[in-house]
């Protein structure tokens, strides 16, 4: 399965980010997770949402410069040595990690990690052949942080 | 393919000829206003003096400044009661500039302009959409006069007013616009915003860029968006307005209408002219015009004579397009630069966007610069890596051209101020 991160262009300064998180306020888009990285005078707002294309087009009609690529999301386990599982298989077919960043699902159990990877198929098939699971936007949408059924 | 065949391709021999009895006839015009009364008296100069074309050197130079200290009337050689025109230049540099216009110098100045468009192909059955400000500015009447002279259908739409243009252009199939280059870039994302395409969804074919000086690859850039042949044409207040030079279909060099105009080149320092095909100052001498002529007046247009005949048959002299202009250039920490040489580097990067902005700044006894360059849209692919490459390769290229390492900012597309009318291309924020 294949999920979507959105990247927005923005200059480091103060407010460029309430722009952006004020549009998907507006638009009703959920994030699920960010990121931002910078240099001294500008930066790259990294998203994962609930609605990527949706999010890409509003982002866009204000103005916005924003790119959408493909990254592997991908069921982890909280637990010690879960992120190790992961990076070990990646590295052991050479590929390499841009970006990396995630999230728990359930504490202790189960949590989300998106990797920014130079080879998406080829990541995506050896996680999967291994048993983890990928999960897509839509799926990644669906998921509920906290399953309160539970408590 | 002429306008006037004769005129046009003119034995050198022969049009010197002519230059000289209408240099002649120009100095005795020139002599009735207070200035060049003035000025002959001292020099001890009439137009007896003037026997062959190299006799023009005997005549001082004009400037700007004689141009401001005599204003408004101290160069007419006419009475007020035979002027119909006033032109002013566009005062970007200091104190404008009045110029008056008799009925007879309109009509000429109008012919030379309807025989520069016609020369790029224009004709009678083309559309033209002149989308430059009218008013005291001598580009917006100077080719409406120019394009009815022709016989072409005008449509005086002014500047400005983007989106009413792009809906002009389609439903009265325009096929030659009249433009600021800068202006064409942000027209550009302006079509793209309205979902109209340039090349497919308009008539246009032909694009005249005038008023500001560009580089050879923005008129590239010009012509891919929008799918025309983008014709560069050379023009001040002072020697008319628009018209002066214009390009041949060859666009290689502007072709200079020597029968309206004397052409000379002179170091702007020692003020002696240049070798021929050398770079230096532009010096024009009006050899047409009543109400006010103008005998060898710098430009501070830096150009220079492309030497040889044109391939399109005309005899009169081609100048390269203008480098700048001695009065913007920028020197800093002692290195002169012209903002056309970073638009220039900037245009050949790939990923650069359509607008960029020059800051100086003074920081203890360092004079500093930053380039605010806009990403191109379609650039932007998420990956900070590619954008510091991409800023770095712009320092370099920088670099590499003006000797000085500027500082370099990305900023998103859209973000810098938008140019409906010449573009601000630099901010000097250092004191005096």
């Amino acid at each position: 399965m294949i999920a979507y991160q959105l990247s927005v262009f923005a200059e480091n300064k103060p407010g460029r980010l309430a722009k952006v998180t004020g549009i998907l306020k507006k638009g009703k888009i959920n994030i699920r997770a960010i990121t931002i990285s910078t240099s001294d005078v500008f930066g790259v707002i990294n998203l994962i949402v609930d609605d990527p294309e949706g999010a890409r087009s509003i982002l866009e009609n204000e103005g916005l410069t924003v790119s959408m690529k493909e990254v592997v999301a991908v069921v982890i386990e909280d637990k010690p040595g879960g992120l190790d599982r992961l990076v070990q298989l990646l590295f052991d077919e050479d590929i390499n990690v841009e970006n990396a960043y995630g999230f728990v699902l359930e504490s202790h159990e189960k949590a989300v990690f998106v990797v920014d990877v130079n080879q998406v198929e080829k990541a995506q098939k050896v996680l999967e052949d291994a048993g983890l699971e990928t999960l897509d936007s839509q799926a990644l949408s669906a998921i509920e942080p906290f399953h309160y059924m539970k408590y | 393919m002429y306008w006037e065949k004769e005129t046009e391709t003119m034995p050198r021999d022969r049009l010197k000829e002519f230059q000289l009895a209408r240099l002649k006839k120009s100095v005795e015009k020139a002599s009735a206003s207070v200035f060049y009364g003035e000025l002959f008296k001292k020099a001890g100069l009439d137009s007896n003096g003037i026997r062959s074309l190299e006799d023009i050197k005997k005549i001082p130079l004009t400037t700007k400044d004689d141009l401001r200290e005599h204003w408004p009337y101290g160069f007419l050689a006419v009475s007020k009661d035979e002027l119909v025109r006033m032109h002013s230049s566009s005062g970007t540099t200091g104190r404008a500039t009045v110029i008056f216009h008799t009925i007879d110098d309109i009509k000429e100045w109008t012919n030379i302009v309807a025989r520069s468009m016609y020369m790029t192909g224009m004709r009678r059955s083309d559309v033209f959409q002149n989308m430059m400000t009218y008013a005291l500015f001598t580009g917006g009447l100077g080719f409406h006069y120019g394009a009815e002279r022709l016989g072409a259908l005008v449509i005086p739409i002014g500047a400005g007013n983007s989106k009413r243009q792009i809906q002009v252009m389609q439903d009265f199939q325009t096929t030659v616009i009249h433009i600021i280059p800068s202006y064409a870039l942000h027209l550009s994302s302006v079509f793209e915003e309205v979902g109209v395409d340039p090349r497919r969804d308009t008539q246009l074919k032909i694009a005249f860029l005038g008023a500001e000086p560009h580089s050879e690859k923005t008129r590239e850039k010009i012509e891919e968006l929008y799918g025309v042949k983008a014709y560069n044409s050379y023009g001040l207040s002072e020697m008319d307005g628009p018209g002066v030079a214009f390009e041949c279909q060859r666009q290689n060099g502007m072709h200079v209408w020597e029968d309206n105009f004397i052409v000379e080149i002179i170091d702007p320092d020692t003020l002696e002219p240049v070798p021929e095909g050398e770079e230096g100052e532009l010096v024009l001498t009006t050899l047409l015009r009543d109400g006010m002529p103008i005998l060898r007046y710098r430009t501070k247009d830096l150009t220079r004579i492309i030497p040889g005949p044109c391939k399109c048959g005309r005899t009169h002299v081609r100048i390269e397009r203008i480098k700048g202009r001695t009065d913007d250039m920028l020197i800093l920490k002692g290195v002169n630069i012209f903002p056309i040489q970073i638009e220039k580097k900037l245009m050949e990067v790939p990923g650069v966007g359509t607008n960029f902005l020059i800051i100086l700044e003074r920081k203890g006894f360092n004079d500093d610069m930053t380039v605010r360059v806009e990403v191109q849209k379609e650039f932007f692919s998420g990956d900070l890596k590619q954008l510091e490459n991409l800023r770095h390769r712009i320092i370099e290229e920088l670099k590499s051209d003006i000797l000085i390492t500027p500082k370099v900012e990305l900023v998103e597309p859209g973000s810098l101020p938008k140019s409906e009318g010449k573009a601000v291309r630099v901010v000097d924020n250092r004191e005096e």
